[in-house]
């Protein structure tokens, strides 16, 4: 195949050089100083900072029992009573958004938090280890990655059958690859400079080369990349939700909502309208954070 | 300098300033440089990288990258006309027109993904409006002129088939297309092996008798320099601290940067015994968001006096040397020199 | 050439044959008898006996696979459990739709993308730019299903100029065919569109800093030719390989956008499958989808050493 599969649009893998430049003092500062200045990653900060409360505390914000049917409110438009509006069986549909995000972003961080530690320690073993070992997983990576994302997802939701914790499953498989890739990219080029050699030839062994010395160093752009597939991860639920095979009804979820709301189209259009704002506010926000992450972390590379 | 003097020169850039907006400040490239050229002259520009002298030349002709970069003050008369206020349109047709250039890298200084002829015939078409045919039949001359054989059979050929040495001909190809009164080459022979270097020099030197364009050749070697140029200009921070014939900057260096950078050449003339050696310019160029008020040098040079770091010392005839031979300086570089050999001798 | 395409085909091969592996080892996910599983919603012992002979169930995984996969080169996907049909005839039946929709949709993001990148390229740091980079975030940032929705709302349902849904063949009537594939399309390129533009701003930003194109400066190109004829052609070849990467991801979303439009494609066969618990058409669409996204990749590899001078004369 033609070359390295991130799924992400834009995220060229860092240059190794900045990677050394980490690890002097002070620049922890400096990147947090280069963050701040970017307005969009601020926006993209405090969404995801709003979003991830508004879950956590989704019982004191939530204005009702999000599966509380209300025959009074079926479809109901939008009043001050059920600001969102009703959903087919009286629902109030913003109990139903609040409740949604803990799908939604949940799914996003525990499958991008699965790929991760998949990804990244067989990505540093291909990195390191080089020769029989490396080609074997990049073949293998090569093969998954010729399985486009959503289809790998559906396929094994199908096979591991229909829930929200299969559909995290699945969607943290399917984006394991990247990261192997990402990693074992990250790690040649750092295992390359002048430190790790010298790191070497004063007698560390392997392991702690890998882990001491290299590991730190790839932080930044697994971070990035991380935070990138979060946003991928939420369209993916949403998508597979939206399918019917993420959350089963009628636990609430953007992508779910929605599949239903398509049916009610011109009766009710705020039943459409409301997921899926929410699904792309929260993907808007983290892919304005990721932005500014690659961007903070690598001076150089902005535009 | 060859021309009389009543003909007016054929580039006369005045007082040239040229910054670069960074985050960290405006970066001050050039400093008001200024001097003249006459018709088939050629002037050896040296100077470290970072001493402005790529820098104001791309800037005359409109090739810096704005932003960042700014032309903050100065004029360049060339044809009787100020460059700096032509607008893009019209600074177009001088560039690769009137005025040729010929790049560092010749590997990356010529497009990849267009075959040679394309890259020759371009200028032709647009400075000369010949046809497709007859710019190709002039293209093929053009590969003749620079010395690459079998001409016919390479035209067709992308620029990664040609070595590196035929890739800079074919540069001077492109450079010297419409016949130029002024070919500027900048760092020409820097990226090529030292005996291509040579062949480049020769051939510049034939093609300039041929031609009778006038050159700036600009360069970090002084070695190239003494063998090309009639006239010779140190450039240092953004600013001109000597100029002069070129046999009287070598066997008269009055400023202390020339002579730390005539000191740091090797001679091979002399005997091994004969041999001094060589040395080096200690510290390094100043940091140009915030220039040093005085001699950009002064830091730096040993025979710096007080008034060096405070004020930049005016570019003006070198008292007792050879008529035009100009130097930013306020120390006497020959009498100091002269004292410190003294001393030297009562103290072996 | 000849070389570049050997080489590429021999990397294409092994893939292949591994993706099969996972997507055959897939089966071993299902719960309880496999047999039973594969049997969809029938629990007639008859059927399931059928199906263990059929699939060799009774024998180990690896002989399975060779069983399957020899098939698999014969053209033989296996049965529809659901459709009573060979799961060939219905990718067959299925694939030119897809593929329709992925062609048109990579039309729509290739007419918008590409523009709009080297438009923010040129005009960087301006007002165009950042707009161009707020389109593209909209583009990466709305779900594709949710994008489809509004687009029926306000097309179909308010203005009525554009059906919801349905398909009609190209061979019974191209405009009524491209009218029932413009939102689809669309809507599927939309995303497609912000990835290209993204890719090519980068692609050009690079070119345009590029010594060769001060070069054609220096020669008084005018900007316009600069653009098009000396930074465009270079900064083609990664925005092909880069482009190519989003063949996957015009094949996942092509799954969605048919099941908005009730585009019957590949997408909506795989999701009717999974539904019906009709494992084999699963899997077979999968497989032709890694098939195909493997061959479109080729096909981008060849494109980009056909614009690539120093592959092009190797």
């Amino acid at each position: 195949m033609s070359g390295v599969g991130q799924g992400n649009a834009g995220v060229a893998a860092p240059p190794a050089a900045w990677v050394a430049s980490t690890r002097e003092p002070g620049l922890l500062a400096a990147f947090w100083g280069r963050l701040r200045a970017r307005p969009s990653a601020v926006v993209g900060l405090v969404v995801v900072g709003a979003l991830m409360l508004m879950a956590a505390l989704a019982d004191v914000v939530a204005p009702y029992d999000p599966t509380a049917t209300d025959w009074g409110n079926v479809r109901g438009a939008p009043s001050l009573a059920h600001p969102f509006g009703g959903d087919e069986v009286g629902r109030d549909v913003l109990s139903r958004i609040v409740y949604g995000a803990r799908a939604s972003l949940g799914a996003g961080l525990v499958s991008v938090l699965l790929a991760v530690s998949l990804g990244l320690p067989i990505g540093l073993v291909a990195g390191y280890a080089g020769g029989l070992v490396d080609g074997a997983i990049m073949r293998l990576t090569d093969a998954l990655l010729a399985i486009p994302f959503l289809i790998l997802a559906i396929a094994l939701a199908a096979f591991l059958g229909p829930s929200l914790t299969n559909a995290m499953l699945a969607i943290g498989l399917s984006a394991t690859s990247t990261f192997v890739r990402l990693t074992r990219a990250q790690v040649q080029a750092v295992a390359a400079e002048e430190f790790v050699e010298a790191a070497r030839s004063v007698g560390n062994p392997p392991w702690r080369i890998a882990l001491v010395h290299i590991l730190p160093n790839i932080v930044p752009a697994i971070l990035v990349q991380a935070t990138l597939t979060i946003a991928a991860a939420i369209i993916a639920e949403a998508s597979l939700s939206f399918l019917g095979l993420g959350q089963q009804p009628p636990e609430p979820s953007w992508g779910a909502m929605l599949n239903v709301a398509k049916n009610f189209m011109d009766q009710a259009p705020w039943m459409a309208i409301w997921p899926g704002l929410s699904i792309f506010v929260a993907v808007l926000a983290f892919n304005l954070l990721g932005d500014g992450l690659r961007d903070a972390l690598d001076p150089r590379q902005r535009t | 300098m060859t021309g009389s003097t009543t003909r007016p020169p054929l580039l006369d850039v005045s007082d040239l300033a040229v910054s670069f907006d960074t985050e960290g400040g405006a970066v001050h490239a050039v400093n008001g440089v200024s001097y003249t050229l006459a018709e088939g002259e050629t002037l050896g520009i040296v100077g470290e990288s970072g001493s402005g002298k790529s820098v104001h030349v791309l800037a005359m002709l409109g090739l810096i990258p704005r932003p960042p970069g700014r032309v903050t003050r100065g004029k360049v008369w060339f044809g009787g006309r100020d460059l700096l206020a032509l607008p893009e349109r019209d600074l177009r047709r001088v560039r690769g027109g009137e005025i040729g250039f010929v790049f560092q890298d010749p590997m990356s200084s010529l497009n990849p993904g267009m075959s040679v002829a394309a890259q020759i015939v371009e200028p032709l078409r647009i400075h000369l409006g010949l046809d497709q045919r007859a710019a190709r039949a002039r293209a093929r001359d053009l590969l003749d002129l620079v010395r690459i054989p079998n001409t016919k059979g390479r035209l067709d050929q992308y620029p990664h088939e040609f070595s590196g040495g035929q890739r800079q001909r074919v540069m001077i190809a492109i450079g010297l297309a419409c016949r130029p009164k002024l070919l500027i080459a900048d760092e020409a022979t820097t990226a090529l092996d030292v005996t291509v270097q040579a062949e480049i020099v020769a051939l510049v030197q034939e093609l300039r008798r041929e031609i009778g364009m006038a050159i700036i050749w600009i360069t970090h070697d002084l070695g190239v320099v003494a063998g090309i140029s009639d006239t010779v200009q140190v450039m240092y921070a953004g600013r001109i601290l000597e100029r002069g014939p070129v046999d009287a900057l070598f066997r008269d260096p009055r400023n202390a940067y020339t002579l730390g950078l005539l000191r740091s050449l090797p001679d091979l003339s002399r005997g091994r015994a004969g041999r001094k050696r060589l040395q080096q310019i200690d510290g390094a160029p100043p940091d140009m968001r915030t220039p040093p008020p005085g001699d950009p040098f002064a830091p730096r040079n040993a025979y710096a006096t007080p008034r060096c770091r405070a004020e930049m010392p005016p570019l003006s005839q070198a008292p007792g040397a050879a008529p035009g031979h100009l130097v930013a300086a306020w120390y006497d570089l020959p009498a100091l020199l002269t004292r410190e050999a003294a001393q030297q001798g009562h103290t072996p | 050439m000849l070389r570049f395409l050997a080489q590429r085909l021999t990397l294409a091969v092994p893939t292949l044959v591994l993706a099969s592996m996972i997507i055959f080892a897939l089966q071993q996910l299902l719960p309880g008898d496999t047999a039973t599983a594969l049997s969809g919603e029938e629990r007639d012992p008859e059927v399931i006996a059928f199906i263990r002979q059929k699939y060799h169930l009774d024998q180990p995984l690896p002989v399975r696979y060779a069983y399957w996969a020899g098939g698999v080169l014969k053209g033989d996907l296996g049965e529809s459990i659901r459709l009573q049909k060979p799961v060939s005839e219905l990718v067959i039946e299925k694939l030119p739709v897809t593929l329709e929709l992925a062609c048109l949709a990579m039309l729509v993001a290739l007419a918008l993308g590409v523009p709009m990148g080297i438009l923010s390229a040129v005009k960087r740091g301006t007002f165009a730019d950042t707009l161009a980079n707020g389109i593209a975030l909209w583009g990466l940032s709305v779900p594709n299903f949710w994008l489809g929705i509004l687009m029926i709302l306000l097309f179909s349902v308010h203005l009525g100029w554009l059906p919801a849904s349905g398909y009609v063949p190209p061979s019974e009537s191209l405009v009524d065919n491209l009218k029932a594939m413009a939102m689809p399309a669309f809507v599927l390129g939309n995303a497609i569109a912000a990835v290209m533009m993204r890719h090519t701003r980068a692609a050009m930003l690079g070119v345009l800093g590029s010594d060769y194109v001060r070069t054609a400066r220096a020669k008084g190109v005018a900007p316009l030719r600069l653009i098009l004829r000396h930074a465009l052609p270079n900064a083609a070849i990664p925005i092909i390989t880069l482009g190519a990467l989003e063949f996957g991801q015009l094949l996942s979303g092509a799954v969605l956008t048919e099941q908005i439009f009730s585009v019957p494609g590949f997408g909506k066969l795989m999701v009717d499958a999974v539904f019906n618990r009709d494992f084999a058409t699963v899997q077979g669409v999968v497989i032709c989808t890694a098939a195909t996204y493997i061959a479109l990749n080729l096909a981008a590899d060849l494109l980009s050493a056909a614009v690539n001078p120093k592959l092009r004369r190797a």
